[in-house]
């Protein structure tokens, strides 16, 4: 009886749009979709680094170089809120990180495709950042204190790069054949595993209901890749591409854009650890956390080392 | 050489040691053995560029010949590349980076602390902006030779090993050319014996609190400023310039 009566606060909280906050009572299931959540966004965002950092040395220019590298850099923080906004769910960071490292944790399956070329670069920032966003800004009222107020800083940094990633591409268009040549080709392989990034169709999504119950999720899948094919088939116009799908076009009578099928043999493949780039996204990230051992180590004896020195001279 | 081509040349090699050792720091962008660190090396290769586009900008304002801060970085080719050897030495495990990080840093503060006084008042005003900066990049890597020099047995062996791999680049540091006696004499440059007398002081106080060595200087390499480098130059510029050389003339 009396867990009944804490749950049903507990929804009459999120029903009345009061924060949850990591003292407060939650389900457990609550509390393990949020780290399942959260923590897959935080891995999403370290290992989002690597397809950009594959540029940092060949950026066209010192400002293109300096602009990247502080965009990297922002996802870092990025993977920082996300990894102390769960910690305050009871998790460590160590621990989502070795989860990360053994494949058991998932991350976005966009990053386990190649950036092939500098187009690639404008390319993430407005399709796959775009749609980060969609994603995110309804993640700024989630239930849940942490996570909607870590987002909030995540979405304004993100909405910059989307802008910087735009203005890449309309300045390639602006360029010579070969240019132009390589931002179509990079939205030809962008384009369907960044509408796949809004996850499986709501019929084949196992969480969603209950998220959405709870305030973590306040838009639908399918609702939110509609509403960001509405907004990127108007950007595409101006920036002078093609989206690769025929079958994309206005419907008057809907008020959005009707689009062809997405391959989700695909999609699941890529998740199951067979795309482009799996294998090599997820060494690079086990080598770096190898290669640190003994520098993490030493830092925690010298730090320890200096504590002990400052105690006996108190 | 006149004293216009000597500035000009002066500056050139300041712009190129920061393009360069912010270049390699790059290379850890998503690398690093934990994610603040990543953050911080990002950091201070952000400045580092930073202060390349200052000091290639005034190159290009000295020049007058309608170059951009571009047309020095992705349009000269080694030979014409006047970075000090130790900043494009690969990047090795952590210890390597850290250590040539901190030759650099301190030597970087010294050198700027003395070009603030610089007649020259544009070099004056970005020695006083980056010093900022640069005294921040200090303090970082000076930590971390403490970590890890004083911290586990093993770290104190990968250090030490990297300390005396790099030795042979800090030589360069401090050697005065023609272009620096030329600047010196006009007030615009650093006299670096000075510099590299504050500089042994330093290193060996931070190194004995480190459990560390300074070996003796027995070789030093040299060349770079004056456009001479090791093989690895080659391959940082076929990266970096990879875009503007295949499409000449666009834009990007």
């Amino acid at each position: 009886m009396k867990d009944i009566n804490i749950e049903d606060q507990f929804q009459a909280k999120i029903d009345a749009e009061i924060k949850i906050e990591p003292k407060d009572w939650m389900p457990d299931e609550y509390r393990k979709t949020l780290i399942r959540q959260i923590s897959q966004h935080a891995h999403s965002e370290i290992v989002g680094m690597l397809p950009e950092g594959n540029w940092i040395t060949r950026a066209p220019t010192l400002r293109r170089k300096a602009a990247l590298l502080a965009k990297i850099q922002d996802e870092a923080g990025h993977g920082l809120y996300l990894y102390s906004a769960a910690e305050t769910l009871g998790v460590a960071r160590i621990d989502m990180l070795n989860d990360l490292h053994s494949g058991k944790a998932k991350y976005s399956s966009i990053f386990n495709y190649p950036t092939l070329t500098w187009a690639d670069m404008g390319t993430i920032g407005w399709l796959v950042d775009g749609a980060a966003i969609m994603n995110q800004i309804p993640l700024c009222r989630c239930s849940y204190g942490p996570y909607s107020r870590a987002m909030i800083r995540v979405c304004k940094e993100e909405s910059f790069h989307q802008r910087q990633g735009y203005e890449i591409l309309l300045t390639m268009m602006k360029g010579t054949d070969a240019q132009k040549r390589m931002v179509q080709d990079a939205l030809n392989r962008w384009w369907w595993p960044a509408i796949s990034m809004f996850g499986p169709n709501d019929a084949e999504s196992p969480h969603s209901k209950q998220s959405m119950a709870w305030k973590i999720k306040r838009f639908s899948n399918d609702d939110l890749r509609q509403k960001f094919i509405d907004v990127t088939a108007e950007q595409a116009k101006i920036l002078g591409v093609t989206i690769p799908d025929p079958e994309l076009k206005w419907n008057e009578e809907r008020g959005h854009y009707d689009f062809g099928q997405i391959n989700w043999d695909e999609f699941w493949e890529v998740v199951k650890g067979n795309g482009p780039c799996n294998r090599e996204r997820l060494e690079a990230r086990r080598q770096a956390w190898e290669e640190g051992a003994w520098v993490r180590e030493a830092a925690t004896v010298y730090a320890e080392k200096k504590a002990r020195k400052n105690q006996e001279a108190a | 050489m006149t004293k216009k081509e000597a500035l000009l040349k002066y500056t050139l090699r300041l712009a190129d040691n920061a393009s360069i050792l912010g270049h390699r720091l790059g290379e850890w962008c998503g690398h690093g053995p934990v994610l603040e660190q990543d953050i911080a090396m990002t950091n201070i290769a952000l400045d580092l560029i930073g202060q390349a586009r200052n000091y290639y900008q005034y190159a290009a304002k000295l020049e007058a010949a309608g170059k951009t801060e571009d047309d020095y970085a992705y349009l000269r080719d080694p030979l014409d590349y006047y970075n000090l050897l130790l900043l494009e030495q690969p990047n090795g495990n952590f210890a390597h980076s850290i250590v040539r990080q901190y030759f650099f840093d301190i030597f970087h503060y010294l050198f700027l602390t003395a070009l603030m006084s610089s007649k020259d008042k544009q070099l004056a005003a970005i020695a006083e902006k980056s010093i900022k900066e640069v005294t921040y990049h200090k303090k970082w890597s000076g930590d971390w030779i403490l970590r890890l020099g004083d911290g586990t047995e093993l770290s104190n062996e990968k250090m030490q090993t990297a300390i005396n791999v790099l030795q042979t680049y800090v030589g360069e540091l401090f050697l005065m050319d023609e272009v620096d006696e030329m600047m010196v004499k006009e007030n615009i440059g650093v006299d670096l014996a000075p510099i590299k007398e504050e500089w042994t002081r330093i290193v060996q106080e931070h190194f004995t609190e480190a459990k560390l060595k300074l070996p003796d200087a027995t070789w030093t390499q040299k060349g770079g400023k004056q456009g001479y480098h090791s093989e690895h130059l080659g391959y940082i510029l076929a990266d970096m310039q990879y875009l503007q050389r295949t499409y000449p003339g666009a834009v990007w």
